[in-house]
């Protein structure tokens, strides 16, 4: 299992991606974090360089499903619909639905337990 | 016994007593409220004389509507404001910008041009009402718009009294509105400290900032080290610019995070005067009592606040409140009890501010100078706190200093650890949460989430791209060129940049093009990722 734990647009907190890096590392994933301010263009092509399994997305500032919208469609034209995509961050119960009907694997809002996260990654197959 | 500890990892004692100031020297490190070394608080008789300020983070969608918040909030007693920029502005992009797609007017007001921050403040007297600027990588542009402003409208500028965040070390340690390498920002901090300290002499050009530091992770004896860390690469900049340390030093102001268990706070507060009062007057040698006062803003810190029973952060408001008037804040700002879901409904705003309001009037709080003082607990604390600061400071040191430490993302890393332990604990319950680790209710998870939602309205950039496209078209863009030429001009040599910048606003340039025109010549700032 490896994944790519990435910050897409414009929000410059990362503390939530961090912590879950780390409790993934901590899991026996292997993790890969793609820094702060990342284009949706360029997370994509990193997943697949990387050959990354799951994209896990931190969003704190309200534009996740523009963002999200554009990583799913840009995975999908580079033929790599495979690489699931999994969102976190501060996401309003009402977008939960709405991401998911775009093709989220899964939605971590705020308040989600840490070790609900980490189970998810340890039952996904890849 | 069950054992407890504090986030600075100090043990607390089931009981103090005189033994515990055993070998102080209550003159010397206590003293009295007004005077060095500050530990009682920065005035003689603190609240009685002159209530801390109320302001508010306000600032959302376009500047029209953020301006009608402003004057509901100064219509019900808040006496200054805060304001939050959008992140397209915060970063320098347009808001036609395709990166700035789905930002616009999400997490604060979009600024393009001088002509949106004339609606902002239209109506609103700036040589009247103190204004904090959250701003930091585009804090020289945004505050010479607003200085432009404040000038359109007639204030003198020895009456106008803004505080631009300005802090870009902090930003690079946490909350990321970056944009160029560490040293081309920080001549735009000095740049902005010197023209601000020459020509708006009431304004505060920078507000040191560990509050962003703690609400990424680190602890709370970090959160003062790292700020004073900050504060003192400043002043060592300013000073090697050629500034005389009393010519800006009294102007330096403080934002901290008071929201973590009351008497650690206070503690801190009281540890941090002394340490940052010894600094000034020691180490810089600085002689105005102005130079030594740590001035600060203490402000809520979202993360203390729960997504579940949301109801509850009305009362961890009022808990920090209480621990900010214990603390001596000069300022005080409250996170709202929707936050962690939203962008602050009025009528949540209207309760935060009511929160300090009863904080203020009916606590008794407020009544007599530094309160806590000679208690044996409070005074034992902020004792070990100072060393535990020291011990940080020290720690700081060895990563070859605060800016170097930002270079190298070793900064960084240490707040990620410590927001991972931290985040341990609360996963253990050994930092407990009601209703998050401990007495859980039944209530569904849904049910929790019935909290009254600003909804975000997706139009707002819609009007606010025409309103920059009509600002385009009807501009001198000759003019507008030519100031950006001379910006870029400028940006190659060691001048400062406030009057180049000062030209561009005034020539209604946007703040993209002000952004690009320094970035040709200062390139991008590449972010070390270490974790």
């Amino acid at each position: 299992m490896k994944v790519l734990v990435a910050k897409p647009g414009l929000d410059g907190h990362d503390r939530g991606a961090k912590v879950v890096a780390y409790a993934l590392r901590d899991a026996g994933v292997e993790v890969v974090y793609s820094g702060l301010k990342r284009t949706p263009e360029e997370i994509v092509a990193e997943a697949i360089q990387e050959d990354v399994d799951v994209i896990g997305l931190s969003v704190l500032s309200g534009a996740h499903v523009p963002l999200t919208r554009r990583v799913l469609d840009g995975l999908r034209a580079h033929g790599a619909g495979e690489i699931r995509l999994v969102v976190g961050g501060t996401i309003p119960p009402r977008d939960v639905d709405a991401l998911l009907v775009l093709g989220v694997s899964r939605v971590f809002p705020m308040g989600t337990p840490l070790p609900e996260i980490v189970k998810f990654f340890q039952e996904v197959t890849p | 016994m069950r054992d407890v500890r504090l986030h600075a990892g100090i043990p607390v004692k089931p009981v103090y007593g005189p033994e515990d100031l055993a070998g102080r020297d209550p003159a010397r490190d206590i003293g009295q409220p007004g005077e060095y070394p500050f530990t009682r608080g920065i005035h003689r008789h603190m609240y009685r004389d002159r209530l801390w300020t109320m302001r508010q983070y306000i600032g959302f969608g376009t500047p029209a509507e953020t301006n009608a918040r402003f004057k509901y909030l100064m219509a019900h007693g808040q006496d200054a404001l805060n304001v939050a920029f959008d992140l397209p502005t915060q970063l320098g992009l347009d808001s036609d910008d395709p990166r700035a797609e789905g930002e616009v007017g999400r997490v604060g007001m979009a600024i393009d041009t001088l002509a949106d921050m004339e609606d902002a403040f239209a109506g609103i007297p700036l040589d009247r009402v103190s204004v904090s600027l959250t701003i930091n990588g585009m804090a020289a542009p945004i505050t010479a718009m607003y200085y432009a402003v404040a000038e359109k409208q007639g204030a003198a500028a020895d009456r106008v009294v803004t505080t631009p965040q300005n802090d870009i070390l902090k930003e690079f340690v946490a909350r990321g509105t970056w944009i160029y390498p560490v040293d081309p920002s920080l001549r735009l901090v000095g740049d902005l400290i010197e023209f601000s300290a020459r020509r708006y002499p009431r304004s505060n050009p920078v507000s040191v900032c560990g509050y962003h530091i703690r609400e990424a992770g680190c602890t709370t004896a970090q959160e003062m080290a790292y700020g004073l860390a900050i504060a003192a690469a400043y002043v060592e900049m300013m000073l090697a610019r050629g500034m005389a340390v009393d010519d800006f030093a009294p102007r330096i102001s403080f934002n901290f995070t008071g929201w973590g268990k009351i008497f650690e706070e206070a503690a801190k507060f009281r540890a941090g005067r002394r340490l940052y009062a010894r600094l000034l007057r020691e180490r810089f040698g600085a002689r105005s009592p102005k130079s030594w006062m740590f001035r600060t803003l203490i402000g809520g810190g979202g993360s203390a606040f729960t997504v579940q029973e949301p109801e509850n952060n009305i009362v961890r408001g009022a808990y920090i409140a209480l621990a900010a008037a214990l603390s001596g804040a000069q300022t005080m700002a409250l996170p709202t009890y929707d936050e962690a879901y939203t962008i602050p409904s009025a009528k949540a705003q209207l309760i935060a501010l009511r929160t300090m309001q009863i904080c203020a009037e009916e606590s008794g709080a407020a009544d007599t100078a530094d309160p806590l003082a000679g208690s044996y607990y409070v005074e034992a604390l902020t004792n070990q706190m100072e060393d535990k600061i020291l011990e940080e400071l020290a720690a700081v040191e060895r990563m070859g200093g605060i800016v170097e430490a930002v270079k190298t993302g070793a900064i960084q890393a240490e707040v990620a650890r410590q927001a991972y332990l931290f985040e341990q604990k609360l996963v253990s319950g050994e930092m407990p949460k009601v209703a998050v680790n401990c007495h859980v209710g039944d209530r569904p998870a849904e049910a929790d989430r019935e909290v009254e939602l600003y909804a975000f309205d997706p139009r707002v950039a819609e009007r606010q791209v025409a309103r920059l496209a009509a600002v385009r078209r009807e501009r001198d863009d000759r003019a507008a060129r030519a100031a950006l030429s001379r910006l870029t001009d400028e940006a190659r040599s060691t001048a400062n940049l406030m009057p180049a910048i000062m030209e561009a606003v005034k020539a209604y340039a946007t703040l993209g093009e002000i952004c690009q025109a320094m970035k040709t010549v200062f390139g991008e700032h590449k972010e070390p990722i270490k974790w």
